[in-house]
């Protein structure tokens, strides 16, 4: 396929992404203008703490952006996204715990403080080459998809679907996160890894890191999104959608579901394991509540608000619930969780396609291939 | 009628005791103490007759402090201090005696030899001290110390109290102490002094006991400083059969321990077998529900306590059908309000139940605080069955259990004997055709989903009796009911109670290899493999049923 053609497939007759992919655009270049040229008294300048808040709603978009593309398109609904998430977050602590150096509490040359405090006398054989930032980044994507791949190759071969797969990705989640909690595992149990200091030579309170990191953020969303778009644009998308409506006559039809699917998955876990990448050094924290099953079952509500299956549906729904949670939180703590718990129900029973399905700014795409099922002929037992 | 625990503290540790008991005995009425002081004076007395007079009156004053004077006068450690004419206890360390006092048993600081005047001995004075010593301990009136005194027997062996052994022997009743005072002879017995056919009599009589200490002197018999063989090889096939004995109830104990964990489970899952199992619904906030009925308890337990404190104990009673409905209530309001437009989206089903989990957890946490609430248990369920050989079952575990079978054998009645149950299986079966019948769907689906979150409801009840009440009770048992459903085999009631029982003991027995963690991490990963292998879990249904 010529370039030129693949092109105008990405954009043509896509309004949502072309604003989407303009809007993360313009926050790469307006966003570290404002914070670093403008004087902070300017009534333009952009906080530091903004910035960073920001970037952190992007890597939760680009999370979103993973679960659509598995649940939208292929009809899979993982409640064990935040799996792939900490791992690739882990996989990015272990390179900034590395880089700590004597500058630790302890000052040991090479054992990171938790391994000290726990008289540990060497760094255990995986946590060797996270000191080099290229091995840390893909391995930030291989844990993620190696375990995506292993996961989804027995359950997809199996033909586990439908909630039952969803049931079963929560375990996998609930069960890292009760080996995360572990001391033994060697990741710093319940205190995750944390106190970092800088990121290939940056310090991480300096402004400019931060702004730098935002801007990896918006560019990783943007390519993402691309990449996604398409992924789903091209034949083997066509495919999956099918496999999401009528996953027994696209099998009777000749094609391997599973191995449509296990290659969709292991995407996704990838770009959830990239999102958590970026998301540490911007929170400065990494600790196993981010494989708690409630955490992945938050994203899939970040999603079914904006409307899945239209992938930019997914960022904008991320953004929107994460920014209700940060006015919340910090307003009425004790009202947040009756609010997302509404927004739960409400999205399920009145917003079933989501911001972007119902409102018609964005154009067509995407949320009108659901089938309509508002009641099923005969609901199933 | 519960066999009463069996301990043999070591005599140090007896001696330690008794010297708190004296610090105790302090603050006594100064009656007591003047006595004991009289007669602390009568051991002083001048002639070896005299004392013999002492020492009896002193072990009639039946004193705690009499059995470590009367130990200290028999080897020669008591004496008189001549400054003041006190009684004081002496223990030679060097070339000083460390002082303590006779009469509380404090420390009094050092002194030279000189300074001091021993209370002498005889051998019939001896023989008058053994004699009181053993009336005051081994032949006692209170069991509890007949009971310590044979522990330190045991541990002290000393031939000398033999004879003092087998006279308790000859007068005991109570069949626990009868037990230990032969023990303690048996131990005696197996001393080198003694003839082989005796040592070798009283290895046989150890070897009926799996108490640590009793494998401990085994296991010494056994060791090659042992000069004779035949008692060796004796002690070492009794040591053998005690520890086969001992790993045969440690088996017991983790099924028992793996039972009363699958109770708690099967009570948190058995609610769901009915929603997910029998509706197909996946009820998130089925923990919630749970939660509701361990608050449930909590209320009735505070209303009871203000009405009626006397019978607090059988506040269980009304918890029970309590719970039920205050449940079952919120189940149909979930059903009515929010599942029944979602029939036939089980991704929406999903969603919306977590919203709802979310939103009952707010509710909890607002109404009744984040902390966790005291949920007491009434007092015929504290305690515990236990067996000589360590096993220990507490009443309210044993109680789960039987209660856990309880409810799955009423729900089975309830859809196997009633008419709601024929509903909901021709429901089930067939909705159109029940409908055309003349069954009112809407009106069984709200009643099954009823039933099934006032299980969950009943389930808090027990629960509450192990686990803390707090907003995030229902969270901690989520995915483990999920998994016994999904593992025993969704719509079959017989596999979710199959299935419940045989992780809570799979995970019992791999806690002692593997740690309580990652016990349930291999459990967790043992369960996503088995998926794979049989998606419909352990007893599938079979047929058109399986499609839909």
């Amino acid at each position: 396929m010529p370039v030129r053609s693949v092109l105008v497939d990405l954009f043509a007759g896509n309004r949502g992404g072309q604003i989407l992919l303009a809007v993360l655009l313009g926050a790469a270049v307006v966003v570290p203008v404002s914070n670093l040229l403008l004087p902070a008294d300017s009534a333009l300048h952009v906080p530091t703490y903004v910035v960073s808040l920001m970037g952190k709603y992007l890597t939760f978009a680009l999370l979103a952006l993973s679960v659509d593309l598995i649940w939208g398109y292929a009809g899979v609904l993982s409640l064990g996204h935040g799996a792939f998430f900490a791992l690739g977050g882990y996989a990015m602590g272990m390179y900034m715990m590395r880089q700590i150096g004597e500058r630790g509490v302890y000052g040991h040359p090479v054992l990171p403080d938790f391994m000290v405090f726990l008289d540990w006398k060497e760094l255990p054989w995986y946590w060797h080459g996270f000191d080099w930032f290229p091995f840390a980044m893909v391995m930030a994507l291989l844990v993620p998809g190696a375990l995506a791949l292993v996961f989804g190759w027995f359950a997809f071969r199996s033909r586990v679907t439908g909630v039952y797969l969803s049931i079963i990705t929560q375990a996998m989640t609930f069960a890292l996160m009760l080996a995360f909690f572990r001391n033994d595992m060697g990741f710093g149990g319940n205190n995750g890894l944390t106190d970092f200091k800088d990121l290939l030579g940056f310090s991480l309170q300096a402004d400019g890191t931060r702004v730098a990191l935002f801007c990896a953020s918006a560019v990783a969303v943007a390519a993402a999104y691309l990449l996604c778009r398409f992924v789903v644009r091209s034949r083997a998308g066509r495919v999956l959608v099918a496999v999401r409506d009528a996953e027994a006559r696209v099998r009777f039809l000749g094609y391997r579901v599973e191995h449509y699917k296990l290659f969709v998955f292991v995407l996704s876990a990838m770009l959830a394991g990239l999102a958590g990448a970026l998301y540490v050094p911007q929170v400065g924290i990494i600790n196993p509540s981010e494989f708690a099953p409630a955490a992945s079952i938050e994203i899939v509500v970040w999603v079914a608000v904006g409307g899945r299956g239209s992938l930019y549906g997914a960022v904008l729904g991320a953004i929107l619930v994460n920014y209700a949670k940060t006015v919340f939180t910090g307003v009425l703590p004790d009202m947040w969780l009756f609010v997302l718990g509404a927004l739960f129900i409400a999205v399920t029973l009145f917003l079933p396609k989501g911001i972007v399905g119902t409102v018609p700014v964005f154009g067509r795409a995407g949320a009108r291939r659901w089938p309509r099922r508002r009641r099923p002929p005969e609901p199933a037992p | 009628m519960p066999t009463r625990g069996f301990a043999l503290p070591s005599l140090a540790a007896l001696l330690s005791c008794m010297a708190f008991l004296a610090a105790v005995a302090g603050g006594a009425p100064a009656s007591q103490a003047a006595t004991l002081e009289e007669a602390l004076q009568g051991l002083a007395a001048k002639s070896y007759k005299e004392r013999a007079v002492g020492v009896e009156v002193l072990a009639a004053t039946g004193h705690p402090r009499a059995i470590p004077i009367l130990e200290a006068m028999a080897k020669g450690q008591l004496f008189v201090r001549k400054a003041d004419g006190s009684i004081v206890i002496g223990d030679k360390t060097g070339k000083v005696y460390a002082l303590t006092d006779a009469v509380d048993g404090t420390a009094v600081g050092d002194a030279k030899k000189k300074e001091l005047k021993k209370v002498k001995v005889n051998n019939r004075l001896r023989g008058v001290i053994r004699t009181a010593l053993g009336g005051l301990t081994l032949l006692s009136s209170d069991p509890r110390q007949r009971e310590q005194a044979a522990a330190a027997v045991f541990a002290a062996r000393d031939a000398g109290a033999l004879e003092t052994v087998e006279q308790a022997i000859a007068r005991e009743e109570d069949a626990g102490l009868l037990d230990q005072l032969t023990l303690a002879k048996a131990a005696i017995e197996s001393n080198p002094e003694f003839q082989r056919d005796i040592r070798l009599a009283a290895v046989a009589r150890l070897s009926d006991s799996a108490l640590p200490e009793v494998r401990s002197l085994l296991a010494s018999l056994s060791h090659e400083d042992e000069a004779d063989a035949e008692v060796r090889a004796a002690a070492a096939a009794a040591l053998e059969a005690v520890e086969r004995d001992l790993a045969f109830w440690n088996l017991l104990g983790a099924i028992f321990q793996g039972l009363s964990l699958g109770s708690v489970l099967l009570l948190a899952a058995v609610g769901l077998a009915i929603t997910f199992g029998v509706m197909g619904v996946i009820n998130m906030a089925h923990g919630e529900l749970v939660m509701l009925g361990a608050y449930t308890t909590f209320v009735v337990q505070d209303i009871f306590r203000d009405l009626a404190p006397g019978s607090l104990d059988y506040s269980l009673a009304v918890a029970v059908p309590a719970a039920f409905l205050v449940a079952g209530a919120a189940g149909v309001a979930i059903e009515r309000g929010v599942i029944r437009w979602l029939y036939g989206r089980p991704f929406e089903t999903l969603l919306a139940t977590w919203g709802l989990s979310l939103i009952l957890q707010q509710l909890v946490r607002t109404v009744f605080g984040p902390t966790n609430r005291e949920v007491s248990s009434p007092s015929w369920l504290s305690g515990a069955f236990e067996t000589a050989t360590g096993l220990v079952l507490p009443y309210n575990r044993v109680a789960i259990i039987v209660f856990s079978l309880l409810v799955v054998g009423a729900i089975a009645l309830v859809l196997r004997r009633t008419a709601l149950g024929l509903y909901m299986r021709a429901v089930t079966q067939n909705r159109s055709m029940a409908s055309s019948m003349g069954i009112r769907t809407g009106w069984v689906d709200a009643a099954t989903f009823g039933l099934g979150a006032g299980i969950a409801g009943v389930a808090g009840v027990a629960l509450s009796q192990i686990d803390n009440v707090s907003p995030n009770l229902g969270q901690a048992y989520i995915v483990d009911s999920f998994m016994v459903v999904v593992f025993g085999g969704v719509g079959n009631l017989w596999g979710t109670l199959v299935g419940a029982m045989s992780l809570g003991v799979i995970n019992k027995f791999l806690e002692p290899f593997a740690g309580a963690v990652l016990a349930k991490i291999l459990v967790l990963v043992a369960i996503i493999l088995f998926i794979q292998k049989r998606p419909r879990g352990l007893f599938a249904l079979k047929g058109r049923a399986v499609e839909s």
